[in-house]
């Protein structure tokens, strides 16, 4: 039976959905039984991907204002003001199920839609970053989903010309039938030319412009907001395809017209395609919209309302013009190629009405459609106490757990993945992956250079949200940091698993407090985001594994100065400043997990205050010249990040001994917080007191110079030793 | 010297090579239309990297016979320069305008990283500001630079001095069975091929992404610098 031909009731509402507590509001709201098409618009705005119905009463409690935000959460992304009349404007976004079932175009298409999203608001698209987690690498189908997921991500933005800059990848058990692909995309526009999507001007057109509709992605936002079971590969007609020489097209003639006064508002076609396009623009406007589906462009043949308004297809834009304006819009979109077609106008009725062949198909009211979408408080569960640390005991000594951790899939290098992303286009790449804590671009024409992170450790988000949602923010914040750059803004991408138990719903709510409070104590707002929920696997038994809480963090720094900036690279020689306190916190460390084989303990605690004293003293000292390079210290600690930046500068250093009090292995692969190596060139001495001074912690910690790392014990190992052991990984994975 | 760089729909490098020939010759390259039929009075035509027409069908196969190569092929009579990079060289070769063909790298998967260039002759106006075996780096962004060429065509290239660059070690030592130097496993380990004109090059590594310390280096530069001593009026 085809869709066309099923009958509208509760059963059908619960096959597309909705409750039957929804669907009785769908039946209020209507007055009557909602035909098919109604039933596809109702179902797709008030799924969870769209709606937010779980997420939105704990979203609003996130700090979003700051003197440089320009638009906060609501628009296409975030915006902020960088200086010189421009702004960034920047948003993460999940492509998670879809890359689970095909992992190429699930990937490729997240980027997609996450570069339409900020190009839609009037930036050009400066770089691309990318959040991703994958299950075990034992897990056979894990190489697959690696390979897909890489080359998807690399085939989308190679082809755009946008730069993937940065990202980060974890692996975990967890995420085996359910990986995480999380897109970000950062675009610079001038502040007096930044496009919203409220629609305006009753009478004034509708257009259509880029790719034909066609019958992929259908549903495509309604499968996200379900868990999967055992027959999820057999949702792969829901996942769309992407064509990026289309989407570079019409990055190319949005810019152009952009550039005119044609537009009067614009938003992209993402998940629910026509849909939410429509109903968003019209909505925000407080206007009408009437849409003649004739008028589409198809694909193919016969295609159904409930088809097109529900379709998912890629690169498609909606826009509202000025009438005087059709012919020359027109023309840009010719000269580029893409279609263009008045499928509409704005009305002042209040409602979306949908017309095709002749039929009306569709004919809700848009105010109920938005203020009465369901919201739910769900219950929350007392939150589970961190599992005991346990015994420590350290059976391999320093040099051979150096060499393990260096080597381990959540350290391992990971230039296998970054030599397939075109990390140089543009021209303006200032620090390419692996090159520095954060990406930095610099803004062409301008002296201004954007640093760009994504982080989230989703260990410490299992074992206490509250501090891993914290943890998040401030490990995005100091790696921005130790580029020298400001830190102005998060985009975030909370990924959970079914928020209808309440035991997932406590770790989403958990973390959304720990992340607020970072937020505001680091100055630090959330300007745009998205939530992934129901990333579970259901097991043929009946039982559901979930990932691991990850609250995806995606941040942005300034650098007024772009060439003040700084690498992780260590120079020839000079010392190593180890910035911030050690207390040797083990729990959730990588060293207790590919060590002792347990991921036991609670996350190391934050101290909101001492890392921004911290790293504010860095920063100052970075913007005063004085720093030759600088690295933040997370996964693996002290000694990870001393081999990081030796590996990176191809220069040794000599330790000193730890004279601490704390057990070598704690000292040297603790996880505490809030802490950097700065390298120092000049005097450190003098680094050191002013950092007394200020009541930050500071102290020597190696002599640089030499081809080695020369252990407290005197052992030796050399660089060429640790780069073989940092670059086995990846190959070995997947070229075996 | 004046500049042009033909852009064709999906072209992405356009606004590197336009910073990288600026900074050098102080004026703005003319921006060429893949539908122009017209071309006005340049010095240099710079076919730049990208995806023309999505790559579809064969990388550089439709931009080869679109309006503007026509024009292209004319300048090229006449005795142009011409320097294609990356895509730009894919064209050139569909186009006939050098010779050989670029195909899927041989590891099988898009390559993004630096490599290592050696010079093979300083006796064109692209490679003049070099000594023949000088090494410098370049990034490469690529699935398509696997350069093969038959037998006959290659005795010529290798006899008549027209290998512009090979992939080489950092240290210089050209290996084309070495994966790690070769990144595309190209025949000869070539990089960079000259016409039978002197007039015309084509390569896959970006030179015009490293002409600014602080985007790392400044070893691209010398291409560009020998190109407005050559050909500056």
């Amino acid at each position: 039976m085809t869709a066309a031909q099923k009958t509208v009731d509760a059963a059908l509402a619960r096959e597309f959905g909705l409750s039957d507590e929804e669907y009785g509001r769908v039946l209020t709201i209507m007055g009557r039984t909602p035909s098919l098409t109604e039933l596809g618009v109702f179902s797709v705005m008030w799924s969870e991907h769209c709606s937010y119905k779980s997420s939105r009463k704990w979203l609003r409690t996130l700090p979003t204002t700051a003197p440089w935000v320009i638009h906060g959460p609501g628009e296409n992304a975030g915006v902020v003001d960088i200086g010189e009349g421009l702004a960034a404007i920047f948003k993460m976004e999940s492509h998670n199920h879809p890359s689970f079932i095909e992992p190429y175009q699930g990937a490729a298409t997240g980027v997609g839609g996450i570069l339409r999203d900020v190009f839609t608001m009037g930036a050009r698209p400066v770089a691309n970053l990318n959040a991703l987690r994958f299950g075990s690498p034992e897990n056979p189908r894990t190489r697959q989903i690696v390979d897909g997921v890489v080359r998807g991500i690399g085939g989308y933005g190679n082809c755009v010309g946008v730069p993937t800059v940065g990202g980060e990848v974890n692996f975990h058990p967890a995420y085996d039938g359910n990986p995480l692909v999380n897109a970000m995309t950062v675009g610079v526009a001038r502040q007096d030319r930044i496009f919203l999507s409220a629609a305006a001007g009753v009478g004034n057109p509708v257009v259509y412009v880029g790719s034909k509709t066609g019958r992929d992605g259908i549903h495509g936002a309604t499968m996200s907001s379900a868990e999967f079971d055992e027959n999820a590969l057999a949702k792969r007609p829901t996942v769309q395809v992407g064509d990026p020489f289309v989407e570079k097209l019409l990055i190319e003639a949005c810019l152009e017209l952009m550039a005119t006064d044609a537009i009067v508002a614009i938003q992209d076609m993402g998940a629910a395609g026509l849909t939410s396009s429509s109903v968003e623009m019209a909505g925000k406007g407080g206007v009408g919209i009437d849409l003649d589906l004739d008028a589409v462009p198809q694909r193919e043949p016969g295609m159904t309302a409930y088809e097109m308004m529900l379709s998912e297809s890629q690169e498609r834009m909606l826009m509202v013009i000025k009438p005087e304006r059709t012919e020359l819009a027109r023309a840009v979109f010719e000269k580029w190629e893409l279609d263009f077609a008045v499928v509409g106008h704005l009305t002042d009725t209040g409602r979306i009405v949908v017309r095709h062949r002749g039929a009306v198909e569709a004919d809700i009211p848009l105010d109920p459609l938005a203020d009465q979408a369901p919201i739910y408080d769900r219950p929350v569960a007392p939150l589970a106490a961190p599992e005991e640390l346990g015994p420590i005991h350290d059976p391999i000594g320093l040099e051979q757990s150096l060499l393990r951790l260096i080597g381990c899939p959540d350290l391992a290098s990971r230039a296998w993945i970054w030599n397939q992303y075109d990390s140089a286009v543009g021209g303006q790449t200032v620090r390419r992956p692996g090159g520095a804590d954060a990406a930095v671009v610099k803004i062409e024409g301008s002296e201004i250079g954007l640093a760009l992170t994504t982080d989230c450790t989703p260990r410490y988000c299992r074992a206490n949200p509250r501090s891993g949602g914290a943890q998040a923010v401030a490990e995005a914040w100091r790696n921005i940091t130790a580029t020298g750059a400001k830190p102005l803004a998060v985009t975030d991408n909370l990924n959970f698993g079914n928020p209808e138990k309440p035991e997932i719903m406590a770790q989403f709510v958990a973390a959304i407090e720990g992340m607020g409070e970072a937020c505001r104590v680091l100055d630090f707002p959330v300007v745009s985001g998205n939530v992934s929920l129901y990333n579970e696997t259901r097991n043929p038994d009946g039982s559901t594994q979930a990932i691991l809480p990850t609250p995806a963090i995606g941040a942005l720094g300034v650098l007024t100065d772009v060439r003040k900036t700084v690498g992780l690279a260590l120079p020839a020689s000079g010392v190593l400043v180890l910035v911030g306190e050690t207390g040797g916190h083990l729990g959730q460390s990588l060293w207790l997990r590919e060590v002792l084989g347990r991921e036991t303990g609670d996350a190391p605690g934050v101290d909101l205050a001492r890392e921004k004293r911290n790293g504010d003293f860095v920063r100052e000292r970075i913007a005063a010249g004085q720093v030759a390079a600088c690295h933040d210290l997370s996964d693996g600690g002290l000694l990870i990040a001393v081999a990081e930046m030796a590996m990176a500068g191809g220069v040794g250093c000599v330790l000193q001994s730890a004279e601490s009090g704390i057990r070598p292995e704690a000292f040297w692969f603790g996880e505490d917080q809030a802490r950097y190596l700065v390298a120092i060139e000049g005097d450190a001495d003098a680094l050191i007191a002013r950092a007394k001074a200020q009541s930050v912690s500071a102290r020597v910690i190696a002599t640089i110079g030499g081809d080695g790392l020369t252990l407290p014990n005197g052992a030796t190992i050399s660089i060429a030793r640790l780069r073989s052991a940092n670059e086995a990984f990846f190959p070995g994975l997947m070229e075996a | 010297m004046k500049t042009g760089i033909v852009v064709f729909p999906g072209t992405n490098r356009e606004r590197d090579m336009a910073i990288a020939l600026h900074g050098v010759t102080g004026r703005k390259p003319e921006m060429l239309w893949h539908r122009d039929t017209a071309l006005p009075d340049l010095d240099l035509i710079v076919l730049p990297g990208g995806f023309s027409y999505g790559d579809y069908l064969r990388c550089g196969a439709m931009a080869a016979h679109s309006p503007i190569m026509r024009e292209v092929k004319a300048f090229a009579e006449r005795g142009g320069h011409i320097l294609g990079v990356c895509n730009g060289f894919q064209i050139l070769t569909e186009a006939g305008l050098l010779p050989g063909a670029l195909l899927r790298n041989g590891g099988m998967r898009f390559l993004s990283q630096d490599c290592y260039l050696r010079v093979e002759t300083s006796e064109t106006p692209f490679t003049r500001h070099w000594k023949k075996g000088d090494v410098f780096r370049a990034p490469l962004a690529h699935g398509d630079g696997n350069y093969a060429c038959d037998a006959e065509t290659l005795a010529e290239l290798e006899g008549e001095g027209r290998v512009a660059f090979r992939y080489a070690s950092a240290g210089g030592v050209v290996d084309a069975s070495d994966r790690a130097s070769n990144l595309n496993g190209s025949v000869n380990a070539i990089a960079g091929v000259i016409s039978a004109n002197n007039r015309i090059c084509g390569m896959m590594p970006h030179p015009e992404d490293l002409v600014d310390p602080l985007m790392g280096g400044v070893d691209g530069k010398p291409l560009f610098d020998g190109l407005v001593e050559a050909l500056v009026r």
